[in-house]
C-alpha cells in the first residue's frame, strides 16, 4: 500500500510525511524525539497543544497533536508550556461560595466576551459559557460545562483579558464536588460499618477457605441483574 | 457513514442483527471453558515471547523478553564520574512518580508533617491515571459488601492474588472514595446524593463509581491541584529517577534523577543529574505498556516504560507476577491514527455487545478482561474478524445498542470523551459500531509489597501499578484507580512514619550497583542495553 506523502512545515522547516499520520506521529516521523509536547497520546492530558495554520490562510487553528491528522501545507508549532497564573488556595479552608472563586480569580470579571477562548478549545468546550457562569456565580453550571477540560491552556494563551480560566474552572469543579454536590449517605454508613468490623469475619472466612471451595463460592455467587 | 467500503457494508450487517440481539444474552463461560480459552489464546501463554531471568532476586522466573532485557540491563551511570556525596536535596520522603499513587502518597506524607519531594519523568499528572476512563470500584451500596468485592477481585485474578493485599484494597475502598470526594472529585450522583454505580467486567454488584468517562482525569487533576496548593512540597518535573542510592548496608537512602530539560542536545550533550537524599523512598512509577510486549499497541502513557521495576530490582527488591500482563480487550483497531488507544470498558458496562464479521456475538461482553481479549483474538485467528484498510483484524463493538437499551442521548452523556475521540475521525459512536482489538493495557505484577507498601529492601516502598500482588494474574476494571488511591495513601503514611525512625545525614553510595555488576559478570552476562528506558523512541516509526 503506497503512502500518500504531503508537505508540512514544523516550526518553519519543511518535511514530507504520510498523510495518514497524526501531528504527533508526523513530528516523530520527521525525526523529533519528543520530551515536551507529548503525554498520554490519548487525548486526556493536554500536553500536546498545537497551533497551526494552513499556508495561504491567515487564521490560526488549534488542536491536540495526538488526536489530529496532518493536512497538506500545515505550518505548526507546539506550545509545550504556558506560564499561566495559579494562585495558591487550600480547598479545605474555603466555604464553597461563588464569591470565593471571584476573590481568588478577580480578573474573571474583566472578560469582554470576545469568545476567542471557545474558538481555541480543542475539546470544543463552551469556554465563554462557563466563564459567564462563574461571573454570574453559578458554580454548578461552570463545573458542568467545563467538565471535559484537559487543561491544555490554549484558551488562556489566546485570551486578550489574560484570564486563567481553566484553573478557575478546576476550582469550580472542586468546590462543587466538595461542598455543593449532595452527600452520599450510603458511603458514610459503609465507612462506619467497615470501622466497626462488620465485614471482618466474612472476609476472614473467605481468606481461610480451601481453594477449591472458594472457587465454588465464586462460581455460584449471585450477580446483580442489569436492570 | 464514515467507513470506507467494504467496512461500510460489513457495518450494515451489524445493524441487521441488532433487533434479534436485543433479545439475546450470550451465556457466561464456566471455569473450565475460561481456562481453555485463556491457555489457547491469551498472550501470557505464548511461551516463545518470554525469557527466564538469570540474575537478581527473581532469577529463574519468567517475564516478557522486552522486560527481561531491561531488568538485566546496565546502569545508565556506568562509566560516569558522578559525585553523589553532595545531595542537591534532602527530604524525609522522596516519591518517584507523579501519577495517582505518587500524588496520593505525597499528600498523605505531607499531612503527617514529612518533608516531601515528588520527582516525575514528565509533568506532574502525566500518568496512566489520567487516562483511566471506566471508573473506580468500592463496595458502598446496601446490597454490596467488601467481602463480595474481595471475592470478585480474587476470582478475576484467578485466585493467585495475595489475600492480605486484596483485603486491604476492598476494606479501604469506601474511605478512599470519601477522601477523593473531600478533595473535590465530582463523582456521578443521583439527586439524593447516592452514587451512580454500574457493573464492570467480573463484578457481582454494580460498584463502579464514575465521573462521566473522565474518571481518572477528574481524579488526577484534582490531586495535582491539591498538591500544587501545598508550597511546602517540592515537585521536580522532567526528572525521572535513573538509579536508587543506598548505604553500606544496602538500605535505600535516596535516588539519582536525570534532568531531561538540561541534559541533552547536539551542542551540549551533558547529562545533568540531581541527587536527592531521602529517609524513605516511594516508587510509584506505574506500568510498562510502552515496552510493547509481543509487538502489541498500547493504551498507556508515553512514559510507561517500567523504570521503577528496573531501579528496585537492582537494589534487591523482589518482583511478583511479572509473567502476566493485561491486554485490554477493546483497543481501537480503526481508524489507524489512534490504533491501540483505549475504548473504555464502560461501553460494555452500558450494554454494547461484541460481534464478529457476521454480526454475531461470540462472548458475554462482561467476562473478565483476559477472557474477553482471548475471545477476540480467537475470533480473529479463526478468520471471523473484520479486516481494516490498515490490514489488521478487529471485531465490532456495537455502540448504537446503548442508545436502544438506555435511551437516545445516553452515549453522548455517558461517553463524552469517546464521542469526541471518534468524531474527530468522522465516526458517530451513537449511530455506528466501532472496530476494536486487544491492546497492551496493564502490568498485573510488579514489586512485591505488604499491605503498608513495604518491600524486602529496607526504607523502600512501592505503590500502584509498579507493585505486584493485589490483582493476581488479572486486574478487574475499576480496581486500578482504587489501587493507586488506597495503596498510594498507605505508602505515604508508612513512608512518613518510617522516616521518623531514621537519622539525618544518611550515607549515599552506589554500592548496590557494584554488587549488581559482579552478579552479571558471575553469570557471564553481557547486558544487551542500558536501563531504565525512560522514554520509547518512535522516530521514523508509526505506533
Amino acid at each position: 500500500m503506497g503512502e500518500n506523502m504531503i508537505d508540512i512545515y514544523i516550526m518553519g522547516e519543511h518535511h514530507r510525511v504520510p498523510d495518514s499520520l497524526t501531528i504527533l506521529q508526523a513530528l516523530e516521523y520527521a525525526g523529533y524525539r519528543l520530551i515536551r509536547g507529548v503525554g498520554c497520546r490519548g487525548g486526556f492530558c493536554g500536553a500536546c497543544a498545537t497551533v497551526y495554520r494552513i499556508a495561504g490562510d491567515y487564521r490560526l487553528k488549534f488542536a491536540l497533536a495526538c488526536q489530529t491528522k496532518v493536512e497538506p501545507n500545515m505550518q505548526l508549532a507546539m506550545i509545550p508550556y504556558f506560564p499561566a497564573h495559579q494562585p495558591r488556595y487550600r480547598l479545605s479552608e474555603l466555604k464553597g461560595t461563588a464569591q470565593e472563586v471571584l476573590n481568588i480569580y478577580p480578573e474573571m470579571l474583566t472578560c469582554y466576551g470576545c469568545n476567542t477562548c471557545t474558538k481555541s478549545c480543542p475539546q470544543e468546550i463552551d469556554v465563554l459559557g462557563y466563564v459567564s457562569a462563574i461571573i454570574r456565580g453559578d458554580i454548578p453550571l461552570a463545573a458542568d460545562i467545563s467538565f471535559d477540560c484537559i487543561m491544555c491552556g490554549l484558551c488562556v494563551s489566546r485570551c486578550p483579558a489574560e484570564l486563567v480560566k481553566h484553573h478557575a474552572a478546576l476550582l469550580c469543579r472542586r468546590i462543587y464536588g466538595k461542598f455543593l454536590a449532595p452527600r452520599s449517605e450510603h458511603l458514610k454508613q459503609r465507612i462506619q460499618e467497615v470501622k466497626s468490623g462488620k465485614f471482618t469475619a466474612a472476609i476472614a472466612e473467605l481468606k481461610n477457605m480451601p481453594p477449591e471451595e472458594l472457587k465454588k463460592v465464586y462460581a455460584n455467587r449471585d450477580i446483580e441483574p442489569e436492570e | 457513514m464514515a467507513y470506507p467500503s467494504p467496512l461500510n457494508e460489513l457495518a450494515t450487517r451489524v445493524a441487521q442483527t441488532r433487533p434479534e440481539r436485543l433479545k439475546q444474552s450470550f451465556p457466561r463461560l464456566n471455569a473450565e471453558e475460561k481456562n481453555k480459552l485463556l491457555h489457547e489464546y491469551h498472550p501470557d501463554y505464548r511461551a516463545d515471547t518470554f525469557s527466564t531471568l538469570r540474575v537478581g532476586p527473581n532469577a529463574g522466573d519468567r517475564t516478557p523478553r522486552e522486560l527481561a532485557i531491561l531488568l538485566e540491563g546496565e546502569s545508565l551511570l556506568k562509566e560516569t564520574s558522578l559525585s553523589i556525596n553532595q545531595p542537591d536535596y534532602d527530604c524525609d520522603v522522596l516519591v518517584i512518580g507523579g501519577g495517582g499513587a505518587g500524588c496520593a502518597a505525597a499528600l498523605i506524607a505531607d499531612d503527617l508533617g514529612a518533608k516531601v519531594i515528588v520527582a516525575t519523568k514528565l509533568r506532574l499528572g502525566d500518568a496512566n491515571t489520567m487516562m483511566a476512563q471506566g471508573g473506580i470500584q468500592a463496595a458502598d451500596k446496601d446490597n454490596d459488601s467488601p467481602a463480595l468485592h474481595y471475592l470478585d477481585v480474587l476470582g478475576g485474578g484467578h485466585f493467585a492474588n495475595i489475600p492480605e493485599l486484596v483485603e486491604t484494597l476492598v476494606t479501604d475502598a469506601p474511605e478512599a472514595i470519601q477522601w477523593l470526594e473531600d478533595l473535590g472529585v465530582m463523582f456521578d450522583k443521583n439527586p439524593d446524593g447516592s452514587m451512580k454505580t454500574i457493573h464492570g467486567g467480573g463484578t457481582s454488584r454494580k460498584r463502579m463509581h464514575t465521573a462521566r468517562d473522565y474518571t481518572g482525569a477528574e481524579i488526577m487533576r484534582t490531586l495535582r491541584d491539591e498538591l500544587k496548593s501545598r508550597p511546602q512540597i517540592t515537585v521536580l518535573e522532567f526528572s525521572p529517577a535513573i538509579e536508587l542510592l543506598t548505604d553500606s548496608n544496602g538500605t535505600v537512602t535516596g535516588a539519582v534523577l536525570l534532568n531531561l530539560n538540561l541534559s541533552g542536545n547536539a551542542l551540549s550533550p551533558n547529562y545533568h543529574y540531581t541527587i536527592v537524599r531521602a529517609k524513605t523512598v516511594v516508587i510509584a512509577t506505574g506500568g510498562s505498556g510502552r515496552l510493547h510486549y509481543q509487538g502489541f499497541p498500547t493504551s498507556n502513557h508515553y512514559g510507561a516504560t517500567g523504570d521503577g521495576l528496573v531501579l528496585a530490582y537492582r537494589a534487591g527488591a523482589r518482583l511478583a507476577f511479572i509473567d502476566t500482563m493485561q491486554y485490554h480487550p477493546t483497543g481501537v483497531a480503526y481508524p489507524q491514527q489512534i490504533i491501540g488507544q483505549l475504548v473504555t470498558e464502560k461501553v460494555r458496562s452500558l450494554g454494547a455487545q461484541l460481534l464478529n464479521v457476521d454480526g454475531q456475538q461470540f462472548i458475554f461482553p462482561l467476562e473478565t478482561r483476559d477472557v474477553v481479549a482471548s475471545a477476540i483474538i480467537r475470533e480473529c485467528q479463526k478468520g471471523k474478524g473484520v479486516v481494516t484498510p490498515g490490514n489488521i483484524s478487529g471485531v465490532w463493538l456495537d455502540t448504537p445498542m446503548i442508545e436502544i437499551l438506555r435511551g437516545p442521548g445516553t452515549v453522548k452523556r455517558e461517553l463524552p470523551a469517546m464521542v469526541r475521540q471518534f468524531a474527530r475521525f468522522g465516526i458517530e459512536l451513537d449511530k455506528e459500531p466501532i472496530l476494536v482489538y486487544p491492546t497492551l493495557h496493564y502490568q498485573n505484577g510488579g514489586v512485591a509489597i505488604d499491605p503498608d507498601c513495604r518491600t524486602n529492601v529496607p526504607f523502600l516502598f512501592v505503590a500502584g501499578e509498579a507493585s505486584g500482588g493485589v490483582h493476581g494474574r488479572n486486574r478487574l476494571m475499576g480496581n486500578s484507580l482504587l489501587d493507586v488511591i488506597v495503596f498510594g495513601r498507605r505508602a505515604g503514611n508508612a513512608a512518613a512514619q518510617t522516616a521518623r525512625t531514621r537519622t539525618a545525614n544518611l550515607e549515599l553510595t552506589l554500592k548496590h550497583l557494584e554488587k549488581w555488576d559482579q552478579e552479571l559478570q558471575k553469570n557471564n552476562l553481557a547486558p544487551v542495553t542500558k536501563s531504565p528506558l525512560i522514554l520509547p523512541d518512535y522516530t521514523k516509526k508509526e505506533v
